[in-house]
Parts: C-alpha cells; structure tokens; sequence
C-alpha cells in the first residue's frame, strides 16, 4: 500500500484515503471545436503507459479533498516527488521531453 | 495411551500441567509448551496424512512453518480452522485435531492403489489426462479434491472477533531469534521506535533448540533476559505468535498476531487474532532460515525428518521421536540430532557425512559420545510403509553424483538428514527484490534490497551465534540511525560468544541411488504436492527450461507450504538436468502470504453489518414500522414496496402505482445527491459542465440538466434550482453523487481555478420527500400556509421557501412521476416530523407511501430515463432523444460537446431509446434481453440492442418496456424479437417510449 503526501496537508497518509485519477498534465484545448477529429481523440482516449517515470493525479478523497500530482515510479513504486496543480515536476525523465 | 517417546527431564514444557487432545478420533495426552506436533511425536504417532497425489503415508517431518505433511483439520463446527501445521498449533486442553488428507482414513487408503500402480501419475498428469471431454472436468475435480483432502471451511458464521491495528514505528525488526533481538535491542536503546515480531510461541529462534553459551552462562539465560528488557522498554513492542505475512510497499508490513489460538478453538474473551498493519520507516529482516531435507529414494515415510526438527523436539520438547537413528548430513549441523539423541540416552546407529573429512566442533563431539560416522557416505534409500524399519547407506563420490561401492543396510526407525540452510527470503520476495544464488552460502539469499531495508543473521547464511548476535547490534544501531535515532553507534554492550570451529559445508541435494533417478524408488522434492526428482527431470525432457514453467508443470511449490523445504532441492535438481548452474536456472519468487492467513484476521472488525457503512434516512424507521422492504441503491438503504399482508409483489405496486396516478403517494427521495454550488462564477460553471444553458435560469426556478463525459457519453442527470444568483442547487442520481462531486471538483481544480466557485455537498443535511398526484396540492395546502400554491403563481419547474408543518424549508415543483408533484426539502433533524405531519394531512386522500419499485414504473409510463439503467455509458443525449436538452448556441465548447462531432457519435446506425410493447401484454421481458429482427437466423445472432427497464404497468393496463434499438426511432411499428436462454422467443413492437399522458399534461395542471 502506497504512502502519499499531500502537498496541501503537508502530511503522509495512507493511500486509503486517495483516489486515483489517470495521467497528469493534461491540457484541456482552449478551442474543442478548432481541433480535427484525431487531434481530439488524441486528447480523449490516448495516455501513457511508461515503465518508469509517471506523473499522475491524485484525488484526496478522504482528506482535503485537493487534486495533486506524483511522480511514481511504475515498476519499484517510488514516489520522487508530490507537487500542487499548476506546479511541474522537478524529476522528468530524460526520453519524456518530446 | 502413555507418552512412550517422552523424556523424564528437561524441555521448555510444564509437566504439572497434562492436556487431554484428539487426532483423527483417538485421545492422547501432552504437556503445556508442547505443540500438536511435539505432543504427537511424544505418544508414537507415525502417520498424521496421505499425500496429495500418490496417497503415501506421511509423518511430521519438521518443526515450524516448513511443515509440508503435519497439516491439520482443526476443531469442528463453527470455529473450525482448515490447513493449521500441526508443527505452529501449540497445545491446548481438549484440543481436537484430523488430518486432511487422507480417505477414507490416514491408516488405510483406497487411494494408495492409484499410487501403487506405479507410473500411472507424471507430472502434468491431470492436464494430460482430464483435459477432455472438457465437459467432465467438474466431475473428475469432483473426485480427485474430495480424495485428495484439502481441508474443510467451517460453514457457519465464525462466532470469534478479530480485529486490526495501524502500527507505525522506527525500526520493524521480523524474527526473533538471536540477531532480530540484538537488532531490536540496539535500535531501541537509541530511543526509536521498534516492533519485534515473531512466529513462534515465544521469542529465541534457534536459541530455543541450541544452547551455546552466551557471557559464558546458558544462552536461554541470556534470552529470558533481553526479552524481558524489551519488553519493559515503553517503546518497544514485542510481539511472539505473530507472522509477517507480508512485506508491501512503502514499508508496509501485514502481521497477523495469534491471540488464543493458544489457549482453545473458541476465544474466552477478546480478540482470536489480530492483524497489525505496519508502517515501518525501516525494516531488519531477521527471519533466519529453514534446514533442507537431503532427497532420496523413499525420502517420504515417516520417521524421516529433518535434523534440526529431531534436535529441537528433543531440547525443547524433550520428545526423542524414535528409537534407532541415522543421521545423513552434508554439513556439521546434522551432528547435532545424532548428540542429543545419544544424550537422550537413545541409540544411534551412525553418522553418514557426504564429505571426506571436517573439522568441527560438532563432528568432534558425537565422535567424543562414540558415535559411528561414516565420512563419504549418504543414506541412499529408506525402507518401510507407515515407518522407516531400515536405511540403506552406500560409498559415495566426491562430487556426490556416484554411489562407489556397496549399499549396507541397517536398521532404524529414524533417518534425519541436512542439506544445509536456506535463507527464508520470502519477504525480501515480496518487495519485488528476486534473490540471488550464493556458492558460499549454497543457499539463495535476499536480493538487492528495494526498500528501506536491512537483513541480518542467517537469512545471509550467517549461522554463527557470535556472528548473528555482533551484526544483529551493528544492523540494529544502523537501521535506527537512518530512521533518526542515533549516529549508528551501539549503545550497550553487546555479549561475548565463543566461535565453533566448523567444517565446510557440500552443496548435496539430490543423494545418488544404484539406480537411475527415472528407475530408483520415488526421491520426493516436494512433499505436499508429490513432486519427485524424476518428475522434475522428466519435465525438463518434455522442454521446459523456466524454473517457472517447471514449477507450473510438476506444481512444486504450489502446496499450501510454498515449497519451502521443496524448492531449492527442485531447482538443484531442475538446474542439472538441464547441464545448467543453479545461478542460471535461477529461482521462482514467493508471494504473500508466507504462511496460510484466515480470512478473520484479515477481515478483522470490517464484517457483516460493518463490512460497508449503511446510510439511513431520517424517516428509516417510520419505513420500518410500516412494512417497508428495502433495497440497496449504493449505501443506502431505500424503501423497496410496501406490502400490505397477503399481497404479491406485483400487487403492491399495482396499488401502490394507481394511487398515486389516481390520488397522492409520497416517497422519501432524500437520498439523492444534493450538491450546494455557489461563487459568483457558479452560474459559467454550470454551463461547462452540463449539456443545456444556465445563464438565464431566475432565481426561484428550477430546470433539468445532463452532464456528459468528455466523450458525448451520458454520465448523470438531475435538477439544478437557482437559490441567489450565485447561488444554486444540484441534484445528482443517489448512487452517482459521490462521483458527480469530485468530477465537479477535478473540472474546477485542475482546468478552471479561475472560477471563483465552492462545492459542498449536503446530501445528508437534508430530508426530502417528494408528493405526487392529482391530489398532491391539496394536501401539501393543509401543512403549508405561507406558500401560494395556486398553479399561476407557484408554476411547474419553480421552487418556494417556506414552512412545511411549522418547519422552515423548500418546496420544488418538480415532476418525475408525470403528475401534479412537489418536492418537500426541510432540514434532517426535522425529516422524519413533518412526514409524519404530511401522512396525517394526506390521511383523507388515503396518501400511498410507495418505494423505488413504484418510482421506476411510473418514471418508465413517462418515458423518464434512470442513468445507469437505461444508459450506460455508451450513449449520447441524441441517441436518448434528448437532443432538446442540449444547448445549441452556448458560447463555451462545454464538456462533451466537441465528441458529438465524432464519426462514431454521429452516425445514423447508433442504438437509440424506444419504447416496447410485447405481443401478449402480460407478458413482461426480461431487463438485459437481447434484440433480433429475425429470430430463425443462425446462432450467433446478430443483436441490435436490448432491455434497459421493462415492467407491468397497471395505469396502463399492460406490460411495457424500454429499451436501445439500433436505428429504433425509424423502426416504431416494426416488430421486433427477443430469444430468451430458456428458449422462449418474446415478440415485441418497438413504440414510442411515453406510455402514459404523452401530453404531459398531468403534471402542469
């Protein structure tokens, strides 16, 4: 069982109390309706699946009730860092930057 | 019957106290201390089970967890536990035991003349044999589980209570013995925070069946005083009958603790056992290791145990379980069953040592006993059915692959081997870490650690006492400093041990025999599932290379013991028949849990009626007292029907149905999500998040709305009513509010934190309840005064504040019945008051309570759709032929908009909404049935779509249906069929989806 710390309750807790929420940084587009079709599903359905480095959401549900991200690790299940909405992430991996 | 291989002296068991137990219907006699399985040693009991496959006689081979064979029914009934190792249950007075295996009884097996008939059963037998016809797979599983025994579950209610405990601590030191005690000790005396925890019945280890001195005094005196130390430090706790079953994440570590398991079959009081859920900041595994059984032929029948088992039952049960000994060692540590059996003043034939020579301390002193030993040679075989009567012992080479000269035969009832140590790597396992194979140790020891994470002792194959004692204070200091205690040094003094001189251990696994591996007497590797070195070799032959796949065919491991004495020896075995090392074959992993857990403790408070919360309304025993059955709709529980005596089910509704069409019914509809928007950018949000526009909604008006995923796809529905201007209401489906509020939250969060907008939800603040019918005005009249309820001035789709039977509140004029209908809101505290005020008012129009049966039924007369039910997940506002509630000229792109562009969302073949009426009008379909235009075509059929609520409708006088047809709303009037699993083919017309006042003029009168 996972142990989070929320940025905003500056406190571990057990992963319990989080729900999980998908990949982060994922912009909604300004303008749905400029996009083409595949621009579009893009946003929609595709999301990563990396061996290693992730940045992910995370609801505290149970809690503060805040969304924040955690960059995880997706095979040891490390987590280097936690961090608020609108901040980015101090720990990226080096083939994510496309 | 007498305990004929007890000791008059001596052991850790209390003599004044005699206990009466059962095993397998006889009666016998044991001490306090013992365990069911040093208690049944002591009173000559050979045979405790049948084997898996081959239904062999099978006696208690070890002392612990490794137990592969003494595996027990425990007590009977209710608290009965199946799969206990006779080895780890400890006695208690009336103690009832039966072996699992074995039928019909352990001493004569009918099963045995499957085995007798010799190769009958290679591995993969079951695959290969009762693979077809498929069919007949239950009747053979049938067969082959009730004969193989496997345990029973109790099946009643198990009466005990178990419970669960969140730990957090420092230093979380797993293992008891010598090094996990200095460990804990040395990281408590820097004032950090340890947890010991241990299987056994009492802290020691190896200490409890070796007693080397320690400060030159005995080492139990030594134990005895560190663990009372311990545990008088307030910030330790030590915890003996406890096993980690688990090593998580995060350092998080499962404990499953014994509470009376000790003391009988029922809890007295308290707790029967508990599960510590472990948040450790660093972990010392100190688990030790488990001894390895040498394989040879016949290497299963009783009287064959390990070395160290036949050592500690005789110090610490004082049990000498036989009466005549062999020893066959590769190592000096098997010497030690052969001294205390000869201490025991017990005759021991002799010593066969695989090795040409050693030095040690142990050699030196069975040689100093007299006892034979015979350097370069190995028991090859043991000979008997229900007890060894006789080993043979042969030459053997240097290598250990040859039998040089000639087999002797003498005779014993006991053989004990050693193969050396394995490190008990399990939890490091769990963690992920694959551990990895060391020449040294001839064992596989913890991989790289992926945690915080220590091990010390011998699960490193350390096995020097001095050794596992100076580490376990350094590890322990180590450990506590990188939790923050300390700079890492040892603050006490750590006690001096002498080191033994010891010869250098063989890596022997498989004993050679005269004969071939494929043609010698059966050489078991795994005993609990009947895995044979030939069996493992013929595996290899048919091409399995894996150590995994080898394990998966000949199912070594697959036993409720994990293979724990079974595995290193297969993957020896396993390793060279594929001319392999054992590095390169490698080793399978283990997972969780290390030993059987219940399903008690893990379940520990969270059963039966606290397994999930149940939510109640505040009119709940108003529900109760008047006949109510209820359903669960999430966690709540909502009135059902209310059957009067005698009534069907269907009559109840019936009933329930016309009154309100043709009077007043009242429903409590408070468990549907309310969510209190409010901010000056409440009135934008809504528009982004729902389908139809908001920015002209007054306050005092209320309006329906769809919310969408991203995808087009309907996610929920409900009304929103405008409080203030920046003020409103929402109301989500009951089952849906929890999603609906943080799917509000994320939008707002993550994408639009520049809206100035709060969220909360109050779903339990408030009671509702909802009147409906031709005479729903007149009775809410007679409760509520300050309200103008004429149809002008408090119109369809509006809502009042006011006072409900003297109770302030807010009257909704919202419909999802099709008739005259308000809904009542007044705060919880006063819900179940003004229902009762409303019942009394109603009593003249013979007000109808009715449940959410009736609510679907006269919802699906109008056509309304219930989220969830009549969609799910896959259709759009378009295909639910609500495109009028989707706003065409909003000027935010709101959530789902742009997917309504998609090919897929736009085209004409989608599944739409439609009514059904079925040919015979008492006929209702099945919800889920699935539709065909012809039901003679060839099966698989082609569907085009299916039920989503069906019922009979006594308003309407029929059965009616609502369902998604592809392309349905251009097939009203065409039949359509629904062929049903029994054989039945329903026929149906697809019609328009109201029913009932397709006018909808009922509700605006």
């Amino acid at each position: 069982m996972l142990h989070l710390f929320c940025p905003y309750c500056q406190e571990h807790r057990e992963e319990d109390e989080f729900h999980y929420r998908g990949q982060a940084h994922i912009v909604r587009p300004k303008d749905p309706d400029a996009l083409s079709d595949k621009e579009w599903g893009d946003y929609l359905f595709f999301r990563k699946n990396p061996k290693g480095i992730h940045h992910e959401m995370w609801y505290h549900v149970s809690g503060c009730r805040r969304f924040f991200n955690v960059t995880r690790n997706t095979v040891t299940y490390d987590i280097y860092e936690t961090y608020k909405i609108g901040e980015m992430p101090a720990v990226t991996d080096k083939e994510e930057t496309e | 019957m007498s305990q004929k291989n007890r000791l008059a002296q001596g052991g850790r068991i209390d003599r004044n106290k005699a206990l009466n137990f059962s095993f397998a219907g006889q009666h016998y006699k044991g001490y306090e201390g013992d365990t069911l399985a040093s208690a049944l040693l002591a009173n000559g009991v050979d045979v405790v089970g049948r084997s898996f496959k081959y239904s062999r006689a099978r006696g208690i081979t070890g002392h612990g967890s490794e137990e592969p064979n003494g595996v027990v029914q425990l007590g009977t009934g209710d608290t009965t536990v199946p799969n206990v190792r006779a080895t780890q249950q400890e006695l208690y007075s009336g103690l009832v035991s039966n072996p699992v295996a074995g039928w019909p009884n352990v001493n004569f097996d009918l099963m045995s003349y499957l085995g007798k008939a010799g190769a009958l059963m290679p591995p993969g037998f079951y695959y290969k044999t009762f693979m077809y016809p498929q069919k007949l797979w239950m009747t053979y599983e049938h067969f082959i589980r009730k004969a193989a025994g496997l345990g029973k579950a109790p099946t009643a209610p198990d009466p005990d209570t178990y419970d669960k405990f969140n730990q957090h601590c420092d230093v979380m030191v797993v293992g008891g013995g010598p090094a996990g005690l200095s460990a804990a000790y040395a990281a408590a005396k820097t004032g950090a925070r340890v947890i010991i925890a241990d299987e056994q019945s009492e802290m020691g280890g190896h200490l409890l069946t070796f007693d080397q001195p320690i400060n030159g005094g005995s080492a139990s005196l030594w134990l005895a005083e560190i663990v009372a130390e311990l545990e008088a430090m307030e910030n330790v706790k030590v915890l003996p009958k406890t096993t980690v079953m688990g090593y998580f994440d995060h350092n998080f570590l499962v404990a499953i603790e014994r509470r009376t398991d000790h003391l009988g079959e029922r809890a007295v009081s308290g707790t029967r056992q508990r599960s510590h859920r472990i948040r450790a900041k660093q972990v010392i595994l100190a688990a030790g290791a488990q001894e390895r059984p040498l394989v040879f032929a016949n290497n299963d029948v009783p009287g064959v145990m390990l070395a160290s088992s036949v050592a500690t039952y005789i110090k610490r049960y004082a049990v000498v379980p036989g009466h005549d000994l062999i020893v066959s060692t590769a190592n000096d540590s098997g010497y030690l069953a052969a001294i205390e059996w000869s201490k025991a003043g017990r005759h021991v034939v002799g010593i066969a040592d695989s090795r040409t020579h050693s030095d040690g301390a142990l050699v030196a002193e069975a040689k100093a006993l007299g006892i034979n030993v015979w350097f370069g040679h190995a028991v090859t075989e043991a000979k008997g059915g229900h007890r060894v009567y006789s080993a043979s012992v042969a030459p053997i080479n240097e290598q250990g692959d040859k039998v040089t000269g000639d087999v002797k035969q003498y005779d014993c009832d006991t053989v004990a081997t050693s193969g050396g140590w394995s490190p008990v790597v399990h939890l490091s396992c769990h963690t992920g870490s694959r551990p990895t194979w060391s020449e040294e140790v001839i064992g596989f020891v913890p991989g790289k650690a992926l945690q915080a994470q220590h091990c010390v002792g011998s699960i490193l194959g350390d096995h020097q006492l001095v050794d596992c004692i100076d580490h376990g204070f350094d590890v322990g200091a180590k450990a506590a400093s990188a939790a923050g205690f300390g700079q890492g040094e040892v603050l006490a003094n750590k006690p001096s041990v002498e080191r033994i001189a010891e010869g250098k251990a063989q890596a022997l696994f498989l004993v050679p025999h005269k004969k071939p591996v494929s043609r010698a007497p059966k050489q078991f590797v795994d005993l609990q599932n009947d895995v044979t070195a030939a069996g493992i070799e013929l595996a290899t032959r048919e091409g399995f290379e894996s150590i995994e796949h080898v394990k998966r065919y000949t199912a070594m491991g697959f036993g409720t013991d994990q293979g724990k004495l079974g595995n290193v020896n297969g993957m020896a075995i396993a390793a060279r028949s594929l001319s392999k090392s054992i590095e390169e074959t490698g080793t399978t992993i283990f997972r969780p849990s290390y030993t059987p857990s219940t399903f008690g403790a893990l379940a520990g408070r969270d059963a039966e009626s606290l397994f999930d919360p149940e939510r109640y309304t505040a009119m709940h025993q108003w529900h109760v007292e008047n006949g109510a059955l209820f359903e669960d709709v999430g966690q709540w529980k909502r009135p059902w029907y209310y059957p009067k005596p005698g009534e069907t089910m269907q009559e109840s509704l019936n009933r329930e149905c016309l009154a309100t069409r043709n009077s007043v019914g009242i429903l409590d509809a408070s468990t549907l999500g309310k969510i209190d928007i409010q901010g000056k950018d409440a009135r934008e949000f809504l528009n982004r998040v729902y389908t139809n526009a908001w920015s002209k909604l007054a306050v005092g008006k209320c309006r329906y709305g769809l919310m969408l995923k991203e995808d087009g796809m309907i996610m929920d529905d409900g009304v929103t009513s405008c409080l203030a201007d920046d003020h409103f209401i929402l109301t989500t489906t009951t089952g849906g509010a929890a999603n609906v509020l943080e799917w509000l939250e994320l939008w707002h969060q993550t994408e639009w934190p520049e809206l100035d907008v709060f969220m909360t939800s109050v779903t339990d603040h408030w009671s509702t309840m909802t009147i409906s019918g031709p005479n729903a005005r007149k009775v809410l009249a007679k409760v509520c005064d300050d309200i103008d309820l004429d149809k002008d001035a408090f119109k369809f789709m509006d809502w009042r504040e006011g006072t409900i039977a003297g109770v302030k509140g807010r009257v909704f004029r919202i419909s999802f019945t099709g008739e005259l209908s308000y809904e009542i809101n007044v705060p919880a505290n006063d819900g179940l008051f003004v229902w009762e005020a409303v019942m009394a008012a109603g009593k003249e129009f013979d007000i109808t309570p009715y449940g959410t049966e009736t609510m679907h039924v006269l919802r699906a007369e109008k056509g309304f759709i219930i989220v969830g039910q009549d969609t799910d997940g896959s259709v759009t506002p378009y295909d639910m032929d609500m495109g009028w509630c989707v706003g065409k000229n909003k000027e935010f792109s709101f959530i789902g908009k742009r997917s309504f562009d998609r090919p897929d969302t736009k085209k004409a073949a989608r599944k739409q909404y439609v009514g059904l009426k079925t040919k015979n009008p008492d006929e209702v379909l099945p919800e889920g049935a699935q539709a065909v235009w012809d039901p003679e075509q060839a099966i698989p059929m082609t569907m085009v779509g299916h039920v989503t609520s069906s019922y009979y409708s006594a308003v309407v006088g029929r059965s009616i249906a609502l369902a998604v047809i592809k392309e349905g709303q251009s097939h009203k009037g065409d039949t359509v069929y629904f062929p049903l699993a029994d054989g039945r083919v329903i026929e149906a017309e697809i019609c328009d989806y109201v029913f009932y006042d397709p006018k909808g003029e009922r509700q605006n009168v």
